[in-house]
């Protein structure tokens, strides 16, 4: 009980430089803790994929379509459950800016592929009957303060030509891993549309969703699709959701490599702020470690000392910076919602925190403490601060 | 009287330890300040280089890339027949049509997969474009299945290096040569004969036509002039233009988040000077009472403390300076996000970044000395020459 009051005293002897310092591991935490969650942002996609969705798309890339006739054959691959297939149409709203994920898909299988979509049923009633009806996740909407009925219209970059939608539902996420700002309108007017103005692009399909009965035959479907093309005009690559996805987050793996080293660089700017201001305290106190080791202690006292001192401005400043993280990140998540559809602060960002506060609390008290146990007590009397 | 400066440099000197320790932390700053500015930097510079001046790119209208473009044989002929259209020096048009797709390779070292852009050319193709040069093999001959792949993409993708094979559209194409456009985004590019390809993967139409202009002032008076042309449906770009709109979204981005980190970062770094200074000021109240007392005024007292702490700064903003320099030597490969394509560039370091980071380590450096300078030099005399 004396040692904590007496780490607790010691700390806040100065008053302004343990506040600094507290205030810059508060700072470096928070971003830190931020950083992580922006990383946690990039593999969103991937927590909120499903482990009995299947994607089909082109084997030599993307870009390419694939024929609207394979949906028969994959329907008839022992497995599959159901099958649904949609385009990236890549319409620009507005301005390019105005940036969000817009599919055309086949709305009734694709939202029972889909159950964490969640829609009243008058809406997804009135969404299946009009063909030139969208679906718009809920921050979507509210950022474009679009109301069902209202008329959107997207310019085409892949499908040339404006295109008119009308708001038909608005749909909200089943939990918070949830994308709410998609935009998914009827595949059957981009193909009925196209088979007028570009026949030669009509009854092409950007990927197959398929729902697979259960997840261990997941990898045996994918095989068999993947076969059953084999050597055909259009091959296929079968992936489990969650590959899909990752493999969209490898192609960016460099920026995200980045983050993760620039979030432990400021773990090492605070590391040398807080060691300056131990080193500079224990230089102040040489004298009274003299006389506390005339008094009989030991080197492994002031050790703890000087250690508890450090660790309690570190965890402080880390307390401070955790409870500072979870409305900075909402703020982020209300601000920057195009950009991060999900921003929400994992459990295992907190652990990573505190073990970081932690190891810049140990780390800074080591060349201090070193100075300070191999002190001569008549050197120590001697010396003036 | 203005203090001298080597009793600013002594007293950094006197106190190791700290002084280095502060310098580290602001150090750390610059680096990453300097680091994602040239990361950006470098991917403008990288794309913007790619294009000619004199080169026109022709895409369809509303298509932000070569990829999304789609441009009608028909509508290639017409543009072929227009007079500004530079000739060589056999006679020939310097104009080709291209196909450009993207295809998915997996990455040598990890496997994972990267998007990469296959260019079917023409024969007037390699000489729009001069900065691409052979560095091994030989052209890939046209008509033919044959390839030649960017120097990146020969480094880093599995079946892109030399006499290797690429297998898509049902057939097998052999890479028999690799060519180096220096640091430009054609690097990252495999380029193979248009023909061919369009019939490998069922394209009934190009994605681009590139000329060269005969004259640079032409360029207004063709673009005019087809524009409005009710037979094209396509836009007219100079191709240093429709390459630097390539990296304006993503170097923005790049930017924003590095203006953000840094900015988060420099307080971390300022905190740690003012705490630095603050000491420096304490533990000097004494000596401060001694030079007030022999006649220095409290602005050289604020000038010598204000000193200290630009010092600091501008020292840490140097070794900062000094190790992003060496990132100068890495090359980053990542996927751009506006044309969805893997993009090979470099950290570069341009006199224009070193002197914002110089100036934002000496900005660190005021901002964490000022107030400790301020309170040095309201000292009153008297209580200063007690307390010491």
């Amino acid at each position: 009980m004396t040692l904590f009051r007496l780490l607790f005293r010691n700390a806040f002897r100065n008053r302004l430089r343990s506040a600094l310092t507290i205030l810059g591991v508060t700072v470096a935490i928070l971003a830190f803790g931020l950083l992580r969650t922006l990383i946690g942002a990039w593999y969103a996609g991937v927590e909120a994929s499903s482990a009995t969705r299947l994607v089909t798309r082109n084997a030599v890339s993307l870009i390419f379509p694939l024929p609207f006739s394979y949906k028969e054959k994959i329907r008839q691959v022992s497995g599959v459950k159901s099958v649904s297939w949609g385009n990236w149409f890549g319409g620009i709203y507005i301005d390019e800016k105005n940036f969000f994920a817009n599919y055309a898909v086949d709305p009734e299988t694709y939202l029972s592929l889909y159950p964490e979509f969640i829609l009243s049923p008058a809406d997804k009633a009135v969404f299946l009957r009009d063909r030139k009806g969208f679906l718009a996740g809920r921050k979507l909407a509210d950022k474009y303060r679009w109301q069902p009925g209202d008329t959107v219209t997207l310019r085409g970059t892949i499908f040339p030509g404006n295109w008119d939608f009308v708001l038909r539902g608005i749909y909200r996420g089943r939990d918070e891993n949830v994308d709410e700002s998609q935009f998914i309108f009827h595949w059957s007017y981009l193909n009925e549309t196209l088979k007028k103005t570009a026949p030669a692009r009509a009854d092409q399909v950007g990927f197959y969703m398929i729902g697979v009965e259960h997840p261990d035959v997941a990898g045996e479907v994918a095989a068999a699709i993947d076969r059953m093309f084999k050597n055909s005009m259009a091959e296929t690559l079968t992936e489990t959701e969650k590959a899909f996805q990752l493999g969209f987050i490898a192609m960016t793996g460099a920026i995200v490599t980045a983050i993760q080293i620039v979030s432990f660089v400021v773990i090492f700017i605070i590391m040398a702020v807080v060691a300056n201001t131990m080193a500079m305290t224990t230089r102040e106190r040489f004298g009274e470690y003299a006389v506390m080791k005339t008094l009989g202690f030991r080197g492994k006292h002031l050790a703890a000392l000087i250690l508890g001192e450090s660790l309690v401005i570190t965890l402080l400043g880390c307390a401070l910076g955790i409870a500072l993280t979870y409305p900075a990140a909402a703020l982020i998540k209300e601000k920057l919602g195009t950009y991060f559809p999900i921003f929400n602060v994992d459990a295992h960002t907190i652990y990573l925190d505190l073990a970081a506060a932690f190891l810049v609390g140990v780390v800074a008290a080591l060349i201090p403490l070193s100075r300070a146990i191999g002190i001569r007590i008549a050197e120590g009397l001697r010396r003036i601060a | 009287m203005i203090l001298p400066i080597s009793y600013t440099l002594r007293n950094l000197w006197t106190r190791r330890l700290t002084t280095a320790l502060t310098i580290a932390g602001m150090a750390l700053v610059v680096f990453v300040f300097a680091a994602i500015l040239m990361l950006a930097e470098g991917l403008q510079k990288t794309l913007v280089e790619t294009g000619s001046f004199d080169n026109i790119v022709v895409i369809r209208k509303g298509a932000v890339s070569e990829v999304q473009s789609s441009v009608a044989r028909d509508q290639a002929a017409v543009v072929e027949t227009e007079p500004e259209i530079a000739l060589g020096p056999e006679g020939q048009l310097l104009l080709a049509r291209e196909l450009v797709v993207l295809i998915t390779l997996p990455k040598r070292v990890t496997g994972s997969p990267g998007n990469v852009v296959l260019r079917g050319i023409a024969s007037a193709s390699v000489t729009l474009r001069p900065q691409v040069k052979l560095v091994a093999g030989r052209r890939p001959r046209p008509g033919s299945m044959e390839m030649m792949a960017g120097i990146s993409i020969a480094q880093r993708f599995q079946g892109g290096g030399l006499n290797e094979t690429l297998c898509c559209g049902m057939r097998n194409w052999r890479i028999v040569g690799v060519f180096d456009a220096g640091n430009r985004g054609y690097s990252s590019e495999i380029w193979g004969d248009a023909d061919q390809l369009m019939s490998a993967f069922r394209r009934p139409a190009y994605s681009s036509v590139i000329f060269r202009l005969r004259d640079s002032e032409g360029f207004e008076r063709v673009k005019a002039r087809l524009e409005q042309d009710p037979r094209l449906t396509v836009e007219f770009k100079r191709e240093t233009k429709y390459y630097a709109e390539q990296s304006e979204l993503m170097a923005k981005f790049l930017r924003i988040l590095g203006l953000t980190l840094t900015l988060i970062f420099s307080l971390g770094a300022m905190i740690g000077a003012m705490i630095t200074m603050y000491a420096a000021v304490a533990n000097r109240t004494g000596e401060i009472g001694t030079l007030r007392a022999l006649g220095f005024q409290r602005r050289d007292i604020l000038m010598a403390f204000l000193m200290e702490s630009l010092l600091l700064g501008l020292l840490g903003g140097v070794v900062g300076l000094f190790l992003a320099s060496f990132l100068q030597l890495i090359t980053v490969s990542t996927m751009n996000f506006q044309t969805f394509s893997e993009l090979a560039f470099s950290f570069t370091l341009t006199p224009k970044i070193v002197i914002s980071s110089l100036l934002f380590a000496l900005i660190m450096g005021f901002v964490g000395g000022v107030l400790p300078a301020m309170r040095a030099a309201r000292m009153k005399i008297v209580d200063a020459l007690r307390t010491g």
